[in-house]
């Protein structure tokens, strides 16, 4: 579903991402993790090019791009390979002149050109989803953090992405609105969604992932279960990493 | 020269006899503040979009033009625009083309500014969430960028265009008939500067003041 290989990224003289290989099958949820700057939220805007990578090849689905060589996607074609792939990021980002519905039409109606109605019965089944079936005739400011997110993921989904990226969703959120985002990502990743998440949350990582990858100074150090990993790291960065985390991660075993 | 002052005895009784002539002016003034406006802001809008590409080859002959026409006076660039251009251009244009030339394009500098000013000022999350959707760059302007942005440009663009309006008095040397130069001549035929000058000022007055308490009233609206 998802192969990245060799994927490099650098900026000026600063390479935020050394090297990452990385495969995601269909279905799976793959949450990385890693120390603050390890370049894990780069990895996951290279899927998506919202930034361009330096070298590597990255397939998506049957899509191929080789970055070391060859022509990048540009204009409708770039703009084609983001629409399958959806992306809910820290700051939610909705967009704050449309309704609760209009955020989660934007993607049908903009993007695919769908009729009105249809799209507004994929909103509104959507937002059903979240818990937010008593919003959509509200603007975004009017809501808490974590009903914002939870618009944010409806709106990413409302273009039924083959692939979904999460990049610290709940790392802006008041602690106690964090659970209602969480439980609306495990409920996507029971229903299939082909998820790669990046968090810091533990207990999340432990209870929804089929694999965890951890990162650290631009490149994945190790990968595995989510069991293995994070109870029997076996690299030393990984073991160091986490002992901040343990608490959390076996509480609730 | 106190006495001077005191003794001066105001008359207005001459000027209702000028009303067609002041009618006229201030058509005309009102005709070249429209028609700059207008012009300066297709203006703004065409170089405030190319002020947001990449390319410096772009970018850099827009910032020349903006900065000529922020850091020379309004009244150069009305005579220059005037006068020498037709010489400089080898063309014969209009005379009432020649002499909106210079404000269109001052306005267009200023237009640009607040028009790049406005769709920067949106958050990098509502370009990058747009694009993560998968717009394409027109419809994520069209859609996202622009609707929010301008909102923020219209109270600029007003104040902009209340100075616009009072910067048509500097067509009088120029000749262009509004309603300052049409104060002239009344003066020259009633020998009655003080009192042909407060109606002038009255009439820029009457017609900026209700537009300036609007443009305060939009600002207050886009801070909400």
């Amino acid at each position: 579903m998802v192969q990245v290989d060799g994927l490099r990224k650098s900026y000026g003289t600063v390479e935020a991402v050394r090297g990452v290989s990385l495969e995601v099958d269909r279905g799976e949820v793959v949450v990385v993790i890693g120390p603050s700057g390890c370049g894990k939220s780069t990895l996951l805007r290279c899927l998506n090019l919202l930034e361009q990578p330096s070298a590597g090849t990255l397939r998506i689905g049957e899509r191929l791009i080789d970055f070391g060589a060859g022509s990048l996607p540009r204009g409708r074609e770039l703009a084609r390979f983001r629409a399958r792939i959806g992306m809910v990021f820290q700051q939610f980002d909705l967009f704050p002149h449309f309704t609760v519905l209009r955020n989660v039409m934007a993607g049908p109606v903009i993007v695919k050109k769908m009729a009105e109605p249809e799209a507004e019965g994929i909103a509104r089944d959507l937002l059903a989803k979240v818990g937010l079936a008593d919003f959509t005739a509200r603007y975004p400011r009017e809501l808490s953090g974590g009903q914002q997110q939870r618009v944010a993921i409806a709106r990413a989904m409302a273009m039924q992405p083959e692939l979904m990226l999460f990049d610290e969703v709940t790392s802006a959120l008041d602690p106690e609105l964090v659970g209602e985002v969480l439980d609306v990502m495990k409920q996507l990743a029971i229903e299939g969604t082909t998820m790669i998440v990046v968090t810091h949350e533990m207990a999340f990582a432990r209870d929804v992932a089929n694999r965890v990858v951890v990162m650290d100074a631009g490149q994945v150090v190790e990968q595995g279960a989510a069991e293995e990993v994070l109870l029997a790291p076996k690299n030393p960065r990984t073991a160091s990493f986490l002992s901040r985390f343990h608490s959390t991660i076996e509480r609730k075993n | 020269m106190v006495g001077v002052l005191a003794a001066y005895s105001w008359d207005f009784s001459l000027v209702p006899n000028y009303l067609a002539f002041w009618m006229k002016g201030l058509g005309v003034t009102l005709a070249y503040s429209a028609g700059t406006i207008l012009g300066g802001m297709i203006v703004g809008v065409i170089c405030g979009m190319l002020l947001l590409s990449r390319s410096r080859w772009v970018t850099l002959p827009v910032h020349y033009y903006v900065e000529i026409f922020r850091c020379t006076p309004l009244l150069v660039q009305i005579v220059w625009f005037y006068f020498a251009l037709p010489i400089v251009l080898q063309v014969e244009l209009p005379d009432w083309f020649a002499a909106g030339l210079g404000l269109t394009l001052y306005m267009g500098a200023f237009a640009t500014e607040i028009f790049r000013g406005g769709i920067i000022s949106i958050d990098k999350g509502q370009w990058q969430a747009s694009r993560a959707l998968g717009m394409t760059w027109p419809e994520m302007m069209r859609h996202i960028i622009l609707p929010q942005a301008v909102k923020r440009m219209t109270p600029p663009f007003v104040n902009q265009s209340i100075i616009q309006l009072k910067n048509t008095s500097l067509l009088y040397v120029v000749a262009i008939p509004d309603l300052m130069y049409t104060g002239s001549i009344i003066v020259s035929d009633t020998f009655r500067p003080l009192e042909v000058y407060t109606v002038v000022a009255i009439a820029y007055f009457i017609i900026l003041y209700p537009l300036t308490l609007w443009a305060a009233r939009l600002e207050a609206r886009v801070d909400q």
